[in-house]
């Protein structure tokens, strides 16, 4: 009697642990994740029973047949029927897994009658959304980690979202069904909501779609999952989901932003303005290989801070910045900055830490120099 | 020039010491010229067990760097070069290497050869390999590093390398070329050289398993020579084959590469079941349960090998039907798989058991790799794997077959076939304790990884959100364990080489294949020169 | 051993020679053979339908009972050039012929040389979306500022599944490295 209920308690605290978040997928937020939910615990229940059968009789075989309490071995070496029925009801029981699988499967490729798409471009290292269709549509923004560097290299305490938080959220509403193509700007990076059940390869030249429709409210969080360089680990997905009305308002808002940054890239910027604006790009972009105090780490990543580079002709460090150093993690940002950002941040770096360059590169100066 | 030697006839060899006469050579040159499958056998293993030191490290400088949230340690490129050069060294200079040892000693003692069919060409499919090895090394201390792309090497991130990628390319075309010019000289050998009487049906299975190993290296070593050399030219040579940019495709790569990945998986698990198929029946006194279904099976698994690749690509974006095809494909591996794993414990049952190491190994073995089986079977699901794909879970399912699979089973290897190369034993009680702390350390540091992956962690990040923490934590703890514990075998091969009590002429009482039944204890340096004759199965 | 023996060895050894020396001659003699081979295979299995300019369906008739939403979408990840579609998304018949125009803009001082690559999803939608005209696959010279306007005339094929009803057709822009130095 104690032995089942002991039995009991166990079994209902391991249903508590399969519960809890850290033991088991992320509570879903789709039909489609939820789904995916019921057939791993369906799967698990089956190969469990399996795996105690089998091993069962290993570990009953262990405690009988040893020789040290004098078992005797037997001499049989085959039998045909036994044979014949360990590779039949395998392949029922995969049978039996296989047809509500398969539903699933299908379900999850059809993307038709989307009430919105969003294109999604991985680029290393963050990722840029554009609302082509549905209530929303021209919005566009990139999305980057947003985490404080002095967190990650553990000169500040880690916030509650560390790794997991960004600047410009993708937003959408509830209970609509949202087309998402995926793709990149250079290599091949992945992106996955695992709330929903959703994940794409986004593949450098080629786009593919995938779907899902959330069934709930809040902001569900990951992570780029395919290696793509330096940073894979540091470009992470938020996706906020709001009810209908907060959508339209959200889009508005988004509208009015968008009006008012228009970059005029042939205007002239005080020193100053290019200055501010450049911390903020270097900090979003730069300081995790050349860090914040402008040391770098060398030989790899090498300083700026009292650079020859920095310190020399403007034309020779903007034309490093725009085009890469191939071979090594200095990526061409010309090809995911625009000419003010360029110029703003390069404008920093010439007149930040040791550096007093004094002048200030204009967007236009960037845009001669691009080829 | 054969010298006329006092041949004891009845392929017994001479008797007396082992060491005389190696080709005329001593000291360094014997080693470097041998063309004795015995002593290639050496060379292989000690390679490989170098090479599992060096990954072996490489895998504590991840785990270390893990251990807590945040950037302690090494920085985000240089942890890419760890888990890239961790995965190459372990796949192509560790594991691969030991089963081409196990191979080389023992397939012509159990079949009744005299050696391999192609000697100097296999003193050759060696020596490229410490030379392939130092290629791998030294990209470390070129400009740009070791490559930091995952042992997949997948474009068009490899494209973006430094020359620590050519090197690695050229590095693995060696590897290739050696395992391509081994196993020829395994197929030869065996379906050659088969003393008289010694039918394909009666052979060792661990014969059996290398036979058809080396069917499946010949045929897809070459395409990961391809995949690699088509990326060598979209680097250097101005083609686009995996950049849209000319029309190509990324993930053209990924079906080339998998399309070698996979059988490589069984390339490498099946001289590992081979092993296991020796140890069992040795050590339940009472032969393999139903040889001929795991010839089949065996089969079966190396055909189905071939048509389950994608199952790797779920997450790209093919059709359903592709998606459909590969997950039933991969689904039904399990059947020959299970059929396998049926029969080992049927060769157990009414045996009359014992637990040397060896035993142990192979038990834990079968406990493990299943284990590792069962969430090959769960991420085999479409989607399931669309949540699985990328994290963790993977991660720890390919250490399970890997590691607790074909590790287990090639220390279960050595434990068991020590005595016969060496004449001596190796201490049963610390061998006992390297199979425990190898056993425990092992699943703490891989079960928990599990957990991680369903909660959502991605492979090959160097920081992790908070939430991952504690599983991190035990599994850095659990790596540390079971790094140091691998001290403890490399001590108990020492110990056993030098100071090991004599072995006596058949230490196993129930292993019977002809390596035991018709070759003294060490076997010496030539053997079966005279080919026995086989009358029964052994 | 005896000299009979022998010769016939050295004889065997040359035929060995021979025969595997026609065989390595006829394997590189297929690597060059497979290129117009492969142009062959890929024609008769109708693969490879990126590049081969696709034909209008004469007789169509417009499938009036359904209508498909297109999606167009346009990638240049070098921001100097600016890549747009002028429309971003219609809705067309099968068998109906559609134009749609592209605008492509160099902003740079000099000339440039680009691409462009379609991309499709669903994936197999594309061999249903037959274009006519297309400004892909050819190379694409713009000099410093100049605007341009490129059609894509297009016709679904009415054999489109029936489940698919939206079909994104995306081009990415890539420069052509060489091809415009001033």
């Amino acid at each position: 009697m104690l032995k089942k209920l002991a039995i009991g308690v166990l079994g209902l605290a391991l249903c508590g642990l399969a519960m809890a978040a850290e033991w088991n997928l992320q509570p879903a937020a789709s039909k489609i994740a939820d789904d995916i939910h019921g057939l791993h615990e369906w799967v698990m229940t089956l190969v469990i029973f399996i795996f105690v059968g089998v091993f069962g009789f290993m570990f009953w075989s262990i405690y009988a047949h040893r020789k040290s309490v004098g078992h005797k071995a037997a001499n049989f070496h085959e039998n045909v029927g036994v044979e014949i029925a360990w590779t039949v009801i395998p392949l029922v029981v995969l049978v039996i897994i296989g047809w509500p699988v398969t539903k699933t499967v299908i379900a999850q490729k059809d993307t038709s009658n989307a009430d919105i798409t969003v294109k999604v471009t991985g680029f290393q290292w963050k990722w840029g959304y554009d609302y082509l269709k549905g209530e929303g549509e021209g919005i566009s923004f990139v999305s980057t980690l947003s985490t404080p560097r002095e967190q990650i290299e553990g000169r500040a305490p880690k916030g509650e979202h560390y790794l997991l938080e960004v600047d410009n959220e993708m937003v959408v509403p509830i209970g609509k069904k949202v087309r998402v193509l995926t793709t990149a700007a250079d290599v091949i990076h992945s992106w996955w909501v695992p709330a929903f059940g959703a994940k794409q390869d986004a593949i450098p030249g080629y786009i593919r779609d995938l779907w899902f429709k959330a069934t709930k409210t809040g902001t569900f969080r990951s992570q780029c999952v395919e290696l793509c360089g330096k940073d894979h680990g540091f470009m992470p997905i938020v996706v906020r989901v709001v009810p209908a009305d907060e959508y339209t308002r959200w889009v508005a808002a988004q509208r009015e932003i968008a009006a008012s940054v228009a970059d005029d890239p042939d205007k002239s910027y005080a020193l100053d303005e290019l200055k501010a604006r450049g911390e903020k790009v270097y900090a979003a972009n730069c300081v995790g290989c050349h860090q914040a105090t402008g040391k770098g780490v060398p030989p790899a990543f090498p300083a700026l801070d009292g650079s020859k580079l920095v310190n020399g002709p403007k034309n020779d460090q903007l034309a490093l910045v725009l085009n890469g150093k191939p071979g090594t993690a200095m990526v061409a940002f010309g090809k995911q900055l625009d000419d003010l950002e360029l110029a703003a941040v390069v404008t920093f770096t010439r007149n930040a830490w040791g550096n007093r360059a004094g002048e200030a590169i204009q967007p236009s100066e960037v845009k001669a120099l691009r080829k | 020039m054969s010298a006329v030697l006092d041949n004891h006839g009845h392929g017994h060899g001479r008797v007396h010491d082992p060491h005389d006469h190696h080709g005329g050579y001593g000291g360094i040159m014997r080693w470097v010229t041998t063309t004795n499958h015995k002593d290639i056998g050496t060379l292989y293993l000690w390679f490989s067990l170098i090479m599992f030191m060096v990954g072996g490290v490489m895998a504590l400088v991840i785990r270390a760097e893990l251990f807590q949230p945040g950037l302690q340690i090494v920085n985000p490129d240089f942890f890419n070069q760890m888990t890239t050069m961790h995965g190459l060294i372990m796949v192509f200079g560790a594991i691969m290497p030991a089963f081409v040892g196990f191979a080389n000693w023992q397939i012509p003692m159990m079949i009744g050869a005299p050696d391999m069919a192609f000697a100097r060409m296999n003193n050759w499919s060696f020596w490229i390999l410490p030379f392939a090895a130092s290629l791998l090394i030294l990209s470390f201390f070129m400009p740009g590093g070791a490559p930091g792309v995952g042992w997949t090497l997948y474009a068009p991130l490899t494209v973006q390398m430094g020359i620590g990628m050519d090197l690695t390319i050229f590095a693995i075309h060696l590897l290739g070329m050696s395992s391509i010019m081994g196993s020829i000289n395994i197929l030869t050998t065996i379906l050659n050289m088969r003393a008289p009487g010694m039918t394909l049906m009666r052979m060792p299975m661990f014969v059996w398993t290398w036979l058809i190993t080396a069917y499946l290296l010949v045929a897809v070593m070459p395409v990961l020579a391809g995949a690699v050399t088509m990326t060598l030219t979209d680097r250097h040579f101005g083609t686009t084959f995996f950049n849209a940019a000319g029309g190509g495709d990324p993930v053209l790569y990924q079906h080339i590469f998998w399309f070698f990945g996979h059988p490589e998986v069984y390339i490498i698990a099946l001289p590992a079941f081979g092993v296991v198929s020796q140890v069992i029946p040795a050590f339940s006194r009472k032969p393999l349960f139903g040889y001929a279904s795991m010839v089949s099976a065996t089969t079966g698994i190396a055909v189905l090998s071939f048509i389950v690749w994608a199952h790797h690509m779920y997450t790209v974006g093919m059709p359903v039907t592709g998606q459909l095809f590969f997950m039933y494909a991969t689904m039904l591996i399990a059947v020959p798989t299970g059929v396998k794993v049926f029969n080992w414990v049927a060769t157990m049952w009414h045996g009359s058991l014992t637990f040397e190491t060896p035993m142990l190994f192979a038990l834990g073995f079968l406990f493990l790799f299943t284990l590792g089986g069962f969430t090959g079977l769960v991420l085999s699901l479409v989607p399931v794997d669309i949540q699985l794909h990328d994290t963790y879970y993977v991660v720890a399912h390919f250490h399970y077959v890997m590691v607790a699979g074909a590790l287990f089973a090639a220390f279960a290897g050595v434990y068991f076939w020590l005595p016969k190369w060496i004449g001596r034993m190796y201490d049963e009680t610390l061998g006992k304790w390297h199979f425990w702390l190898t056993m425990i350390f092992f699943n703490v540091t891989f079960f928990v990884q599990h957990f991680a992956g369903l909660a959502g962690m991605p492979r090959r990040i160097p920081d992790y959100p908070l939430m991952f923490e504690t599983w991190n934590r035990i599994s850095s703890i659990g790596a540390f364990g079971f790094g140091f514990s691998q001290l403890l075998f490399l001590y108990v091969v020492l110990k056993a080489i030098r100071s090991g009590e004599k072995a006596p002429e058949r230490p196993w009482e129930g292993a019977d294949s002809i390596d035991w039944t018709l070759l003294p204890t060490p076997a010496p340096y030539h053997t079966f020169e005279t080919p026995p004759v086989i009358e029964e199965a052994p | 051993m005896n000299q009979a023996l022998l010769d016939q060895r050295v004889r065997d050894n040359r035929r060995m020679l021979v025969k595997l020396s026609v065989v390595a001659l006829a394997m590189f003699g297929f690597g060059f053979a497979l290129v117009p081979l492969y142009e062959k295979i890929c024609q008769a299995l109708g693969v490879n339908t990126l590049i081969a300019p696709d034909r209008a369906y004469a007789n169509t008739q417009v499938d009036l009972t359904r209508s498909v939403t297109i999606e167009l979408d346009a990638n240049a990840h070098d921001l100097a050039w600016r890549f747009r579609p002028m429309l971003r998304h219609l809705t067309v018949h099968p068998g109906e012929l559609a134009q749609v125009e592209y605008e492509i803009v160099n902003v740079r001082e000099t000339p440039v040389t680009a691409q462009a690559i379609p991309s499709y999803g669903p994936q197999n939608a594309g061999q249903y979306l037959r274009k006519l005209e297309c400004f892909c696959f050819t190379q694409q010279t713009l000099a410093a500022g100049e605007t341009r306007r490129m059609p894509v005339v297009f016709q679904i094929d009415p054999a489109l599944p029936k489940d698919v009803n939206t079909i994104t057709l995306s081009y990415t822009f890539f420069e052509v490295a060489g091809a415009s130095k001033e």
